[in-house]
């Protein structure tokens, strides 16, 4: 059942012995937040010490299971007692966060702001809301940002952090860098000169000309005051960015890229690592999810499968059952055999095919059901940790 | 299934513009042509693909709109709009919409198939409007967002198409984007396809028989009648059926939750190839099937 392979002799069990961050990434859909819980549940148990997991969306089952519904922000202890029910001991402790990104910006809002009435002026600013809600880069950061905030606390030895589901898995790695960037853009200045100041002549701008055709003054206005007052942070948030970026590329953070073998997401995947790469940013293990057994992959299977669809109606005559049924089940079995051999073929050859190579290529089956409880966690985290 | 739905359309006789959201080139591939750009470029007789490009869209929008002479006056135009979009959230949002608005309006084309991102993605597009309106109370956006708004909120010229896979995650995030559809946007979801559904293996009394069949004493009458080991080839098909039937669960649910008036479509797996034409083909052609064309 269980398929395994190391690249080169390394697994991610000594991978996480030695590092303090590990941040799951790759598209969506092939179960990363899954693996990213099963992963820090593995190093509970193993490793022991306090092992956080910042999630972003766990499947509603898995996150009923561990009771991390409504937990919101704070952090949560798995109790001991979901271990045992699983029948493990866990030699430490497991903790779970989930990200809200609305309430974790208010937070860093209210660290940042000079004075109250900044901070209540931010809080209210119809932009801000948008800003913090619906724009999608905003998760990016703020996932990041809560992984600094955690990690500076010292609680944890380790954090395992599950990344947004984003547009590119690249926004992710950028989002500090452009969060810093546009804090001191050149441009943002610029643009809110004529609030700022009577002195310039506004219809002398072709720019401000423009800008006001298209998007209004009360808007352009609305733009204004908000980053008058983001001004006022301006030196706290591009610091805290700078940190963030440094936290990612330590010694001490690796990544797990996640992918399934399917040909779109593995791209994805691969491109990923390969960006890791080029930022010198560690591209710990890759895991493979919900790969097919190796058996499916078996010449002599697939020449008895073949023989059974062929002589069906033979092998049916020397069996008890009633041939009606028998015959056209047997070929049933054998052309489904047939066709996840196919799959799990191409499977394997992308598998071999995949570049770069990380240090640990880790594989996990594809689970009959679907994983919803610690036990699975464990099941799953068994598969891919030695 | 955007390039299948395009192909199922143009085979039926419409003119169809397809449209990459994400500039990753994925869509033209499914005709087998090279990666495409803004300009809509002919990939198969009645289908065209563009890649959404929101900075192109800008320079359109400028000079169709506003008749304003390109960069010159603007200064660098890649810089502030950059700088813009960043800003003002929606911006990408809005003028991604606005194209996709504009190409219909404009009716070169009787159906525009958009390959849309990630589905909270897709709700702040579809929403974009609207949030501009609200943002937003006079100036030329606030005109040009009311047409669009004309367009995405009649059913009869926009419809949302789920796309899914009988699978946990994908299912409760299918049945969330739908509440946020109704709830976010003014568009309609006209369908949701359910794609790559496991083949149903056996009958009830089949499965009793295959049940028997697994037993010691018959495995290995048929082990000795092939003459190899039947074992990986029966556990091959257990596997199948329980797979197909903890899916099953799921497509239960999202059938059981969705508004009863929004059809669902399955679309089977297909195990020979993965992507190009030739899948797109067999994908359309299940579509038919499912639609009953």
């Amino acid at each position: 059942m269980t398929t395994r392979s190391d690249a080169h002799g390394g697994s991610l069990d000594r991978l996480l012995a030695s590092k303090e961050i590990a941040v799951t990434c790759g598209p969506g859909g092939v179960g990363k937040t899954t693996v990213a819980a099963a992963v820090a549940a593995m190093a509970a148990c193993h490793h022991g010490g306090r092992v956080l997991v910042l999630t972003v969306d766990p499947a509603k089952r898995l996150a009923d299971a561990l009771g991390l519904q409504g937990i919101g922000n704070t952090e949560h202890r798995i109790p001991d007692e979901l271990f045992r029910e699983a029948g493990v001991t866990p030699r430490g402790e497991l903790w779970a966060a989930m990200l809200d990104t609305q309430a974790s910006w208010d937070a860093l809002i209210e660290r940042h702001a000079p004075d109250r009435r900044t901070k209540e002026q931010i809080l209210a600013n119809p932009l801000y809301r948008n800003l913090a809600g619906r724009f999608v880069q905003s998760h990016d950061y703020i996932a990041v940002e809560r992984l600094f905030e955690i990690h500076a606390t010292g609680d944890y030895d380790l954090i395992v952090v599950d990344t947004p589901p984003s547009r590119h898995a690249l926004d992710f790695l950028d989002a500090p860098k452009r969060m810093a960037e546009f804090f001191s853009s050149r441009l943002l200045r610029w643009l809110i000169v004529p609030y700022r100041s009577r002195l310039v002549n506004f219809a002398s701008r072709p720019f401000y000309q423009v800008a006001d055709r298209v998007l209004g003054t009360q808007f352009l206005a609305d733009i204004a005051e908000f980053f008058i007052l983001f001004q006022s942070m301006h030196t706290g948030f591009v610091e805290r960015a700078d940190g963030v970026v440094r936290l990612l590329s330590d010694r001490r953070t690796t990544f797990l890229v996640v992918s399934t073998l399917e040909s779109s997401p593995l791209g994805e995947a691969e491109l990923f690592a390969g960006e890791l790469v080029k930022r010198h940013l560690h591209l710990g293990a890759v895991v493979l999810n919900r790969t097919l057994p190796d058996y499916l992959r078996d010449p002599q299977a697939g020449a008895v499968a073949r023989a059974l669809g062929e002589r069906a109606e033979e092998i049916a005559g020397r069996l008890p059952t009633d041939p009606a049924l028998t015959v056209p089940l047997l070929r049933e079995v054998a052309e489904s055999f047939i066709n996840f051999g196919l799959v799990a073929r191409r499977e394997a050859e992308q598998r071999d095919e995949l570049a770069p190579t990380p240090d640990v290529l880790a594989s996990a089956p594809a689970f009959e059901n679907d994983v919803s409880n610690l036990a699975g966690l464990l099941s799953l985290g068994e598969t891919i940790w030695g | 299934m955007t390039a299948a739905l395009a192909q199922l359309a143009a085979q039926r006789g419409k003119r169809v513009l397809a449209c990459d959201i994400d500039a990753t080139g994925g869509l033209a591939a499914m005709f087998e042509a090279g990666p495409s750009g803004f300009e809509p470029t002919q990939v198969a007789r009645s289908i065209s693909v563009m890649s959404m490009d929101t900075e192109a869209s800008l320079r359109e929008y400028l000079k169709i709109q506003l008749r304003i002479p390109l960069a010159g006056r603007i200064g660098p135009l890649a810089k502030v709009f950059d700088f813009v979009a960043t800003a003002a959230p929606g911006v990408r949002e809005i003028l991604t919409v606005g194209k996709l608005c504009w190409e219909v309006s404009e009716g070169h084309f009787d159906l525009v198939v958009v390959d849309a991102p990630a589905s909270g993605h897709v709700v702040s597009q579809l929403g974009a409007p609207q949030a501009m309106n609200d943002l937003v109370k006079v100036g030329q956006i606030r005109t040009q967002t009311d047409w669009m708004l004309d367009i995405l909120s009649d059913p009869g010229q926009t419809g949302v198409v789920a796309v899914t896979t009988p699978e946990e995650m994908p299912v409760s995030e299918t049945l969330e984007l739908a509440a946020r559809i109704a709830d976010e946007t003014t568009a309609q979801l006209a369908a949701v396809v359910v794609n790559r559904v496991l083949p149903e293996l056996f009958s009830t009394p089949e499965e009793a028989v295959f049940e028997r069949l697994r037993e010691p004493e018959l495995s290995s009458t048929i082990s000795d009648a092939v003459g190899g080991d039947v074992g990986p080839v029966l556990e091959a098909a257990r596997l199948a059926v329980t797979m197909r039937r903890s899916r099953a669960v799921h497509l239960r649910v999202l059938q059981e939750r969705l508004d009863p008036r929004v059809p669902v479509l399955l679309v089977p797996y297909i195990f020979t190839r993965v992507g190009g034409l030739r899948s797109t083909r067999q994908v359309a052609s299940s579509l038919a099937d499912e639609l009953g064309l």
